[in-house]
């Protein structure tokens, strides 16, 4: 069977990251003009979803992360007021965000939560996923660096995170490492093992230039909502784009529902001009999906690499050896200053 | 040498592991380990290192106090049950260490303020959290040299380290040790990030701790306050060490730690289990020697009262 053969007639639900993924690349100083106004052209070009949040999700501003322009509150209020069709998501990872947090998202208008955990610790999101089912939210269980396990694993803490109250579960390629059997592989696997009423999806990381082939591959095997971002602005090499996977999937006979030349122009004339650069799979980039680490680690390490003299990709690969895993910021530094001091560099 | 008898309530990772700190105390005596699993692993090795168990939660423990003379109980079960817990056996005059983030009573990071709380007459402490005992020490020892505006810490601890009852009560454990950076650690606002990390071979416990300081940090004074607290908790934690800084930047102080256990029971890794009940022991046996010394008696605590 041709991959045109698996995909085509299906339907396919986008969800845009660029106000949360896209954070990290913005170092979380998206104004909040700006996000009015590409999260309004995208909410007009028919993306179903758009999620807006600090890149480490509620209450992830920070001295470790960044600290965000504005409030989550501030950021969601604003989306809320303007967006006329689209469903406002927020990201919340517990150890990070807490449960208040996330009543002050969904009061401010936020409809669907991702919850996110490591690929292999669901059993921390159990009261997460349970506040986002009481307050009514599109709840999402959001599995992250999910290279770093089996498929078989991956499919026993997806099923936790359904036993929670999860309508959708996620597998999520964090580091951009996963290569297209990979996919297949771990969404087949929750296609069969989760209900039948239980939605999948997919997220993607572009640093190996994989995000729309990944994507492909996702909804072949089973996936009903892919993550990207308009002009593939987010970590790392940034999202899957947005537009392109739009245009493969009419192409292809997917249904998005999204009016492609709308959604083109959304990525070209509001998020591009606000970008310091377009997303690029530099070396660095390379090696977060080559050595499989999270994504957002690039900016610090390239900052470490000004500080020190190091260079980035060595951190990066200190850090890979070191099985270093989403949210662990403070061991960029950290590592870096202890390899300066191996090499006598300060 | 007369020792204060105890009782462990929760036979779990952090129940056993202070199990075997009682047991090499001068002035702690454990005499019950309290489940509510019968045949649990937990109260099979306790019975078997000549502890009295019980199946039947606080309730099998309570008919048994007066008669054994249990005077101190630690509870390392979960926020939920803790303030019944605590309230039944406060009621018979015990006193009750906190292992749980349910922090009703006075928090305690010994190094910082467990001699504040010596004459204080509470029936009730609380020991925070693992990732709060690791990192609050640094926080008190910025904020002992100049005013901090604003403390974070993000502990990083070994997946094979963290029980069922943390991992349930996640949003308890983020709040309580966020709450108790600036409370105790003195910073005028606090926050904290939990990571759990599956990496095998397990990874040690490591511990950011970033403060703010309101003028220009003064790197000399806070470094020195930085060795002196780290040499304070080595003290009843060996294996606290300073990996990395205090580095300056701005405003902004860093420092990087790594907390190896001792490998009473867990690994050595599990570095968040050894400093939350060693500083458990260490708070009681403070309690112990005040009682022993004549200078403290229990007071059992009226309902209501």
């Amino acid at each position: 069977m041709t991959l045109d053969d698996q995909v085509r007639g299906r339907k396919l639900k986008l969800h845009d990251m660029c106000l949360r993924d896209g954070m990290h690349s913005m170092r979380h100083q998206i104004t909040l003009d700006q996000m009015v106004d590409i999260a309004s052209g995208l909410d007009d070009a028919g993306v179903p979803l758009i999620q807006v949040t600090h890149g480490d999700g509620l209450g992830g501003s920070s001295l470790n992360y960044g600290r965000g322009l504005h409030t989550d509150r501030e950021y969601i209020s604003a989306v809320a007021e303007v967006v006329k069709n689209a469903t406002i998501s927020v990201l919340h990872v517990p150890g990070i965000g807490t449960l208040d947090e996330l009543r002050v998202a969904a009061d401010c208008g936020a409809r669907c939560v991702h919850v996110a955990s490591h690929c292999t610790e669901a059993n921390v999101t159990e009261q997460h996923i349970g506040l986002g089912r009481e307050l009514g939210l599109d709840t999402v269980g959001f599995l992250m660096m999910a290279h770093m396990t089996s498929t078989d694993h991956l499919v026993e803490q997806a099923l936790l995170m359904e036993g929670y109250g999860a309508t959708t579960i996620y597998c999520v390629d964090s580091a951009g490492y996963m290569l297209p059997d990979d996919v297949t592989a771990r969404i087949g696997g929750l296609r069969t093992a989760l209900e039948d009423a239980t939605e999948i999806g997919f997220h993607a990381h572009h640093n190996l230039g994989m995000g729309v082939a990944n994507s492909l591959a996702a909804v072949a095997a089973g996936a009903d909502r892919i993550d990207g971002s308009a002009a593939g602005l987010g970590a790392g090499a940034g999202n899957t784009p947005l537009e392109l996977m739009a245009a493969v999937s009419e192409r292809m006979g997917i249904e998005t529902g999204v009016d492609l030349f709308k959604l083109m122009d959304v990525a070209e004339d509001r998020v591009l001009p606000i970008m310091p650069q377009p997303p690029r799979a530099d070396r660095d980039s390379i090696t977060l999906g080559f050595a499989g680490v999270y994504s957002t680690f690039l900016y610090q390490a390239k900052e470490a690499e000004r500080k020190y003299g190091l260079s980035a990709r060595d951190i990066l690969i200190e850090l890979a050896r070191k099985k270093m895993i989403g949210g662990q910021e403070d061991m960029i530094e950290d590592t870096a200053l202890s390899m300066a001091k191996e090499r006598d560099l300060v | 040498m007369d020792k204060i008898k105890c009782a462990i309530i929760g036979p779990g990772n952090i129940g056993t592991d202070l199990l075997y700190k009682l047991l090499r105390s001068e002035v702690l005596e454990p005499v019950w380990m309290v489940g509510i699993e019968p045949g649990s692993e937990g109260l099979d090795r306790a019975k078997e290192l000549g502890l009295k168990t019980t199946a039947e939660g606080v309730d099998g423990l309570v008919p048994h106090v007066i008669e054994d003379g249990v005077q101190i109980a630690f509870d390392a079960t979960s926020a939920y049950v803790h303030a019944d817990n605590s309230r039944k056996l406060n009621e018979l005059g015990v006193l009750m260490i906190d292992l749980t983030p349910a922090a009703i009573g006075p928090l305690c990071v010994p190094p910082i303020n467990l001699k504040d709380l010596a004459g204080r007459k509470t029936m009730n402490v609380n020991m925070v959290t693992c990732a709060g005992q690791a990192t609050i020490p640094m926080v008190a020892a910025v904020s002992g040299v100049q005013e901090v505006d604003y403390a974070e810490i993000i502990a990083t601890v070994a997946s094979k380290s963290i029980g069922m009852g943390t991992r349930k009560n996640i949003d308890e454990f983020t709040r309580t040790t966020s709450a108790a950076v600036a409370e105790v650690g003195g910073a005028a606002k606090g926050k904290a990030i939990v990571i759990v990390n599956p990496a095998e071979p397990p990874l040690m416990m490591r511990d950011t701790v970033y403060c703010e300081t309101v003028d220009e940090p003064d790197q000399e004074a806070i470094t020195a306050s930085v060795h002196e607290m780290i040499a304070a908790v080595q003290q009843y934690v060996p294996g606290y060490q300073l990996k990395n800084g205090p580095t300056f930047e701005g405003r902004k102080v860093s420092i990087f730690l790594e907390v190896e256990g001792l490998g009473d029971f867990l690994p050595k890794y599990a570095g968040n289990l050894d400093i939350m009940t060693a500083a458990a022991v260490r708070t009681a046996e403070m309690f112990a020697q005040d009682i022993l010394d004549g200078q403290l008696e229990l007071e059992p605590v009226k309902e209501n009262a």
